[in-house]
């Protein structure tokens, strides 16, 4: 038989687990995830609902992503680059500073975007309804939402006209910077340190080869390539240039980079009329 | 009805012991400043530092050639002293989370990080400066499910200082992506701590008189905890010595 005593020392002890159950950071488990499927996303005059998205992520998403979220699918072990871990809310693609979180807007473009040279591939067939109902979805995986906002996108100034100028000093940035310690002075993913690059997880990764055709992984436009180096890609070895390059620079060094890249473009033509040299990275500084 | 009185006669037995808990940690707080010293050594030979290859980077090889640069797992001093071991209160620390108001540095100089080990309280701010004429990205990789959160900023040559402050206690590897030998660690603890110096001597200052659980910590997860005594008047005394991995 029970006594009183015993009883009182029970549910005490229930009661102190229970206060400590959220102070520990285990794994994630359905019950958490259950108390989160309120969690809303706005995007423009869309609320997107968690909830909404249940079955759409079992059809589409579960098999790459795990059903908590952790990038576990049954997929997972084939592909490479690995599935986001959405319960870490690190991600790659953001209008915002390094170490925030993206907008509920940046997850909702990833969506439809995809990421190039990964098997994310882009979900444009969705309604923007059942986009913003999965950034919902994304979102309650993580705990970063409930204790934090997002960060302020960054400010990107009006683009400036394409000048020959700007490109050579586009060249400069590159050099002062040294975007070539990876990227390569010819922007072939050949720098001295790309070989031994390693994400967040231990994992090889390569940098971005400017000279083969394919896309930026966070989008194409020159607004989106001024994103990628002033916000970082979080979770790569990709760091944030925003303090290092100043707005009308950044600029200028994505007039230069799209003159690297193999895409016939303005910027192309005119580097090749200015027969623009490879940056020297044995030059001092200042005097390329 | 007779649960309730029981539940109300619990509850309110909790609330008092809380308050004495709260009133006991202000009286220590305000008896003045113990310290806590010691020194930590490590058992047998030293282990063989490997010499670091920083062929990728002229810069770096240029820097070091004075003296060559070499792993800093294990720093070891005269009589076997142990540098770069983080020593903090894990048990009997009852002051408020009031962060230090000094500002450590954590510096980027040539190619290497200095220093290497870098222990700071919760909420307190720090610096990362770069001494070097090379492009630096600091990427320290705090586990985002404990509240700190990674990020990843590019130094250039003569950049500003860039300063940051962690949330949560945690033991943060610091990285470098473009010179991969770039390895250092942010020790977040909560309230007062040291680390030791060449000689393995450490000092925490700041400790009321009290009873506590002292843990030293070395690279990358090696721990060890005794339990100290201050008294007023009378620092504690706590030594370590760890083994090589």
């Amino acid at each position: 038989m029970r006594t009183r005593l015993q009883t009182w020392s029970l549910l005490l002890g229930a009661a102190v687990v229970m206060a400590l159950a959220p102070a520990s950071f285990a794994q994630l488990t359905k019950y958490d995830l259950e108390t989160r499927m309120g969690t809303e996303s706005h995007v423009g005059n869309t609320t997107g609902h968690a909830k909404d998205a249940k079955t759409a992520y079992r059809r589409y998403c579960v098999g790459c992503h795990g059903e908590l979220g952790d990038g576990n699918g049954e997929n997972n072990p084939y592909l490479d680059p690995k599935p986001r871990d959405f319960q870490l809310g690190v991600f790659k693609c953001r209008s915002t500073p390094t170490g925030t979180l993206p907008t509920d807007q940046d997850l909702f473009d990833t969506i439809a975007r995809g990421l190039d040279r990964s098997n994310m591939p882009q979900w444009s067939t969705f309604t923007t309804q059942e986009r913003a109902d999965l950034v919902a979805w994304v979102k309650h995986y993580s705990p970063r939402w409930a204790n934090e906002k997002p960060g302020a996108p960054i400010d990107i100034p009006a683009e400036p006209e394409i000048t020959p100028e700007r490109i050579k000093a586009g060249r400069d940035v590159f050099a002062r910077v040294q975007c070539w310690k990876c990227h390569g002075v010819t922007g072939q993913a050949n720098g001295p340190s790309a070989a031994t690059l390693t994400d967040d997880l231990g994992r090889p990764i390569a940098a971005f080869n400017f000279t083969e055709g394919s896309r930026p992984k966070c989008g194409d436009s020159d607004r989106d390539i001024y994103r990628i180096f002033m916000t970082g890609l979080d979770g790569t070895p990709m760091p944030s240039f925003a303090d290092n390059i100043k707005p009308e620079e950044a600029w200028d060094l994505v007039f230069y980079l799209r003159a690297l890249m193999s895409q016939h473009s303005k910027e192309k033509e005119m580097a090749k009329k200015l027969d623009l040299k490879p940056v020297n990275p044995n030059a001092p500084a200042g005097q390329q | 009805m007779k649960m309730r009185s029981k539940l109300v006669a619990v509850s309110s037995a909790l609330v008092i012991a809380s308050c004495g808990v709260l009133f006991l940690g202000q009286r220590v707080n305000a008896a003045g400043e113990g310290k806590i010293t010691g020194t930590v050594k490590l058992d047998g030979a030293a282990p063989h530092m490997k010499g670091i290859d920083m062929s990728k980077d002229p810069y770096c090889v240029k820097a070091n050639t004075a003296s060559p640069a070499h792993l800093q797992t294990y720093e070891v001093g005269a009589s076997g002293g142990l540098q770069n071991v983080v020593l903090y209160i894990s048990e009997g620390w009852t002051g408020s989370a009031t962060a230090s108001t000094e500002v450590p540095v954590f510096d980027q100089k040539n190619c290497m990080y200095s220093p290497h080990v870098l222990a700071l309280d919760a909420g307190q701010t720090f610096k990362v400066t770069s001494s070097d004429q090379t492009t630096h990205n600091i990427h320290p990789l705090p586990n985002p499910m404990t509240g700190n959160i990674p990020w990843n900023q590019s130094q250039p040559p003569g950049a500003a200082p860039i300063e940051k402050a962690w949330k949560n206690a945690e033991v943060i590897p610091v990285q470098c992506n473009i010179h991969p030998w770039m390895h250092g660690w942010h020790v977040v603890v909560k309230g007062p701590y040291a680390t030791t110096d060449a000689n393995g001597t450490y000092t925490i200052n700041n400790v009321p008189p009290g009873n506590y659980t002292v843990t030293a910590w070395h690279e990358p997860d090696q721990t060890m905890t005794q339990k100290v005594t201050v008294a007023a008047g009378k620092p504690g005394s706590a030594d370590f010595t760890f083994k090589a991995k």
